[in-house]
């Protein structure tokens, strides 16, 4: 294994938006709460190879930790080829930038979600978009040669024109990456209580606005590389090796609260309690998890649904047998897919249609 | 018993009006069930019948009163088996009329009354639920005075529920009800008023004799189909099964007959005895022809040899029931199946589901045609899908339609009569709020929605009977359906060509909302031959993905496209397109659409 990824759950508010593990504040917890990381990476150290290639700090705001806390965690972490940590623009200054920097993090996946304050105000976002850039030069300046934008668009209220003009903010920083998400409003929260209506309106100009992004954003010389994933073209391979490890069905070693693992066929989801998890690990044992064994046939479908997401072509091989031949045939006379029968890949449009497009080739 | 001391009566009554409480009140006070272990409504014997307050199936019921033998004959409560409810009223010399003191005589009522009227039954006129709050015993005795011409003074008022009134009405029926007048000794005749079926004894025939006497082990014919039986068991019910060995002229009771299948014992039909042969049956033996069709499929084709052994075994207990094996491109392997009419298909469907959990899809119904191609014989045809491209003459079935109706509804009634070609025929006031129209209409016009339009239009106070009058010409046209150029024969229709734009359009406009966006454009086409009618676009999507999926959320991903997997493969395949199956359904509710 040589992928890890750590999860910081802590915040200092929740948006209305989110759906991951989130803990709000809690100030006297991250030290404790960083101990129980790595009682956890102990527990698991065997399965680690001694050379990781990858290593994530996700969240939650991982640098909304408090900054000791933070680089212990950081120091303890093993050595990695790329090491990202995931950023929040009113979190970052000068001193956090130049802690990540001192403790080897060569990565920053910074949470903008848009640059206009209107947006920004749906969306429960501290941050304003002067913030938004202050933190970008930070980075810069402390030396970070590698930083992702995350992006949302479909924000109620978003017009055409508002999503022009976050892009434009975004290539005129000129990131080395970009991640664009439409914004998923889950039925019965109170983020679709309150915008459902408004989105419902604006459903059939949005339909338009993943094109938009991917157009805009190719033109400026971003390489469409996942689904929702840009990278700069150029000499350098840009793109989140971390992340590739997850769409090429490689196995990654989750810590932390509600983190996921795969493993040798298995794939395991910690207890999302922060409380749970913190207890198992203060006594040196594992935190209660939620076990899925994953049978080859499964595998084989998740690398189809997964390995489709990517411009580059899926080998079949031993794939072929999930893959349904006729529906491949169909798909490919519709212009969705383009296939040589050894290797598959969507087309353009089919990128766009693409968890149709999976589903109708899986058998 | 001799004859003088038997009395054969039904009673007629609208649904809820009373009929099967009144019928557990007689079996009460002539001690044929305890008041204790009375199941409440004796004689509807089916869950379904219960929950549809009707009775589909008659039977008989025997009991004593003040030294006379009673025969309650159970009919039929409904327009699709007027043909039962006309042989069960013809095993009978007498008839209760049963109106609710609230509601007051209903069109089904005055359907079946006229049937007793045209039987020369005994009329006893009954107003029920004179102890509800909102009853009009008055009036309501004043309008069945009026309809069988009698004085409101005879009309009975009793209570069911609470019993008042009627040991009189049993009291009547003994002094107005005329005893049978049969030849005891003529060679036996019994006429066939109803059929079951039990699997372990087979055809169970219910029947009353006219005359002569049957026993047991007797060789049996049954005249109009020719079918040679024997009498394993004769008895009468009380209500329980009651083995007498021997049935008399004038009694009501049951025949085991041993027989596999009941379509060899027709209901109309005359038993006689095989030894001494009666020369000629009893009149009125029809053979019953379904008029309304429909296709049904499984939605799971699958399920396929689950259908076809349903419908085999509900074919044992209803000769009525007809189905031949139907391929259709859309939906696979299902049956065409003919009914007596509406209710009858809503029963059938019913118990495949509930009784044999099964899943159907059931296409629109549509009534029998009978078409003339050039240069070739008159053809009968049961589906859309089967009406010749080359047609010289085309006929269809029309019916009488009674509807009864307050006053200031007549309006509408008359406007969706209009709608539907109904050519006005007959207008009476049964009393100064209600009226009687009569109408004739083709029997296609009904079989959609037109009893939810009229309930609908007249705010639930119209009540509707109908009657099958023959078949007639008509200018008919096919309307097909093409999806992404395909033809889906599942939903061509027939309608009237003055019609055929409106319900075109209207059919592409529902598919259009029924039938998911796709990978590409989808055209919808309505078309007479190859002449389009009406076009609709499903436009493609312009994206369908999940944005964001990272190691956490593989396993949701999986699952959410598992889910679309599954939601694709419950559609049908028309060519390349996905259709889901309540897109069959839209021609279903396509009138509810025509006014608006």
């Amino acid at each position: 294994m040589r992928h890890l990824y750590v999860h910081l759950p802590f915040c200092a508010q929740r948006c209305g938006y989110c759906d991951f593990v989130t803990v709000v504040g809690r100030g006297a917890q991250h030290g404790p709460y960083v101990d129980a990381l790595l009682h956890e990476l102990e527990l698991e150290r065997e399965l680690l190879a001694p050379q990781l290639e990858t290593v994530f700090l996700g969240g939650g705001t991982p640098t909304f930790t408090e900054p000791r806390a933070l680089a212990r965690l950081l120091g303890a972490l093993p050595d990695a080829a790329e090491v990202t940590v995931e950023a929040n623009p009113e979190t970052v200054t000068q001193a956090l930038a130049a802690l990540l920097r001192r403790f080897g993090v060569n990565r920053v996946s910074l949470g903008v979600q848009s640059f206009q304050p209107h947006l920004l105000d749906v969306l429960d976002r501290v941050a304003k978009p002067d913030t938004v850039r202050r933190a970008f030069y930070d980075l810069r300046d402390a030396g970070f040669d590698n930083i992702s934008l995350d992006l949302i668009y479909g924000i109620p209220g978003q017009s055409p024109a508002d999503l022009e003009t976050d892009l434009g903010a975004a290539i005129e920083l000129g990131p080395e990456h970009l991640s664009c998400y439409e914004l998923e409003a889950k039925p019965g929260t109170r983020f679709s209580h309150a915008h459902g209506g408004e989105l419902q309106r604006q459903a059939e100009t949005m339909e338009s606005y993943f094109e938009l992004v991917v157009d805009r954003l190719t033109a400026a010389g971003y390489r469409w590389y996942e689904t929702a994933n840009f990278c700069r073209e150029g000499d350098l391979d840009l793109r989140s090796r971390h992340n590739l490890a997850y769409w090429l069905g490689r196995d990654y070693l989750g810590l932390g609260v509600g983190a996921v693992s795969t493993v040798d066929g298995r794939r395991w989801r910690n207890t999302p309690r922060l409380a749970a998890y913190m207890e198992a690990l203060e006594a040196r044992s594992r935190p209660q998890r939620e076990v899925e064994p994953l049978s080859d046939e499964v595998r084989r479908r998740e690398r189809v649904m997964l390995g489709l997401r990517l411009d580059e072509p899926l080998v079949l091989g031993e794939l072929a047998q999930v893959v349904d031949q006729d529906a491949m045939k169909r798909l490919a006379h519709l212009g969705l897919v383009r296939t040589d029968m050894r290797t598959l890949a969507l087309t353009a449009r089919g990128r766009f249609l693409g968890g149709g497009v999976t589903a109708d080739l899986l058998v | 018993m001799t004859q003088d001391r038997i009395r054969n009566f039904s009673i007629i009554a609208h649904i809820d009006h009373g009929k099967s409480t009144l019928a557990d009140r007689i079996l009460e006070l002539t001690h044929a069930v305890s008041t204790r272990d009375m199941r409440a409504q004796v004689l509807d014997t089916m869950e379904l019948e219960r929950e549809r307050g009707i009775t589909i199936k008659a039977q008989a019921v025997r009991v004593e009163w003040k030294g006379h033998q009673l025969n309650l004959i159970d009919t039929p409560g409904h327009v699709d088996f007027t043909y039962e409810v006309s042989r069960s009223l013809q095993a009978c010399e007498g008839a209760l009329l049963v109106v609710d003191a609230a509601q007051g005589t209903q069109a089904q009522t005055l359907a079946n009354a006229y049937l007793a009227i045209e039987n020369s039954l005994e009329i006893v006129p009954v107003v029920n639920k004179i102890d509800l709050p909102q009853a009009d015993p008055d009036a309501a005795a004043r309008e069945l005075a009026d309809l069988i011409g009698d004085d409101p003074g005879h009309v009975r008022r009793i209570s069911a529920k609470t019993g008042e009134g009627v040991e009189e009405v049993l009291d009547a029926i003994v002094a107005r009800v005329p005893p049978p007048a049969g030849d005891p000794s003529a060679p036996p005749r019994a006429l066939i008023f109803d059929s079951s079926y039990d699997q372990y004894r087979g055809v169970v025939a219910f029947v009353r004799v006219v005359d002569g006497r049957f026993s047991t082990r007797e060789p049996l014919r049954a005249m109009a189909l020719g079918t040679l039986f024997e009498a394993e068991e004769l008895g009468f019910f009380s209500p329980t099964r009651s083995e007498s060995g021997l049935l008399e002229a004038g009694e009501v009771g049951y025949v085991i007959t041993g027989l596999k299948d009941v379509s060899r014992l027709r209901v109309g039909d005359t038993i006689t005895s095989e030894r001494q042969p009666a020369s000629e049956p009893l009149p009125g033996y029809k053979d019953v022809k379904p008029m309304v069709f429909s296709g049904l499929f499984p939605t799971d084709s699958d399920d396929y040899p689950d259908l076809r052994d349903a419908l085999e075994r509900l074919k044992l207990n209803d000769a009525a029931l007809f189905y031949e094996p139907e391929t259709s491109k859309a939906l696979g392997f299902g049956f065409r199946c003919g009914f007596l009419g509406l209710l009858h298909m809503e029963i059938v469907r019913e118990r495949l589901e509930r009784e044999f959990d099964l899943d159907l899809i059931v296409t629109a119904p549509n009534v029998a045609y009978r078409v003339k191609p050039p240069n070739e014989d008159w053809v009968e045809v049961h589906s859309p899908a089967d009406m010749p491209n080359e047609i010289e003459e085309v006929e269809e079935p029309y019916i009488k339609a009674s509807i009864i109706v307050p006053k200031e509804y007549v309006g509408a009634v008359m406007e969706l009569n209009n709608d539907r070609r109904g050519r006005f025929d007959h207008l009476e006031y049964l009393s100064e709020e209600r009226v009687h129209l009569t109408y004739e209409l083709p029997l296609a016009e009904i079989v959609l929605d037109y009893y939810d339009q009229l309930k609908s239009r007249t705010r639930g106070y119209a009540s509707f009977d109908y009657d099958i009058t023959g078949f007639r010409p008509g200018k008919l046209v096919r309307v097909d359906v093409l999806v992404g150029g395909e033809p889906v024969d599942a939903l061509s229709l027939i309608v009237h060509r003055d019609s055929a734009y409106d319900r075109g359009r209207a059919l592409v406009e529902r598919l259009r909302e029924e039938i998911p966006r796709q990978h590409f454009d989808v055209a919808i086409q309505a078309a007479i031959g190859a002449r389009v009618i009406a076009r609709e676009t499903v436009k493609a999507r312009r994206k369908d993905v999940l944005a964001k999926c990272y190691g956490g959320d593989i396993t949701r991903k999986r699952k959410l496209l598992e889910r679309q997997k599954a939601g694709k493969k419950r559609m049908k395949q028309v060519g390349m397109v996905e259709v889901p199956q309540e897109a069959f359904l839209a021609v279903l509710n396509l009138d509810g659409e025509r006014k608006s």
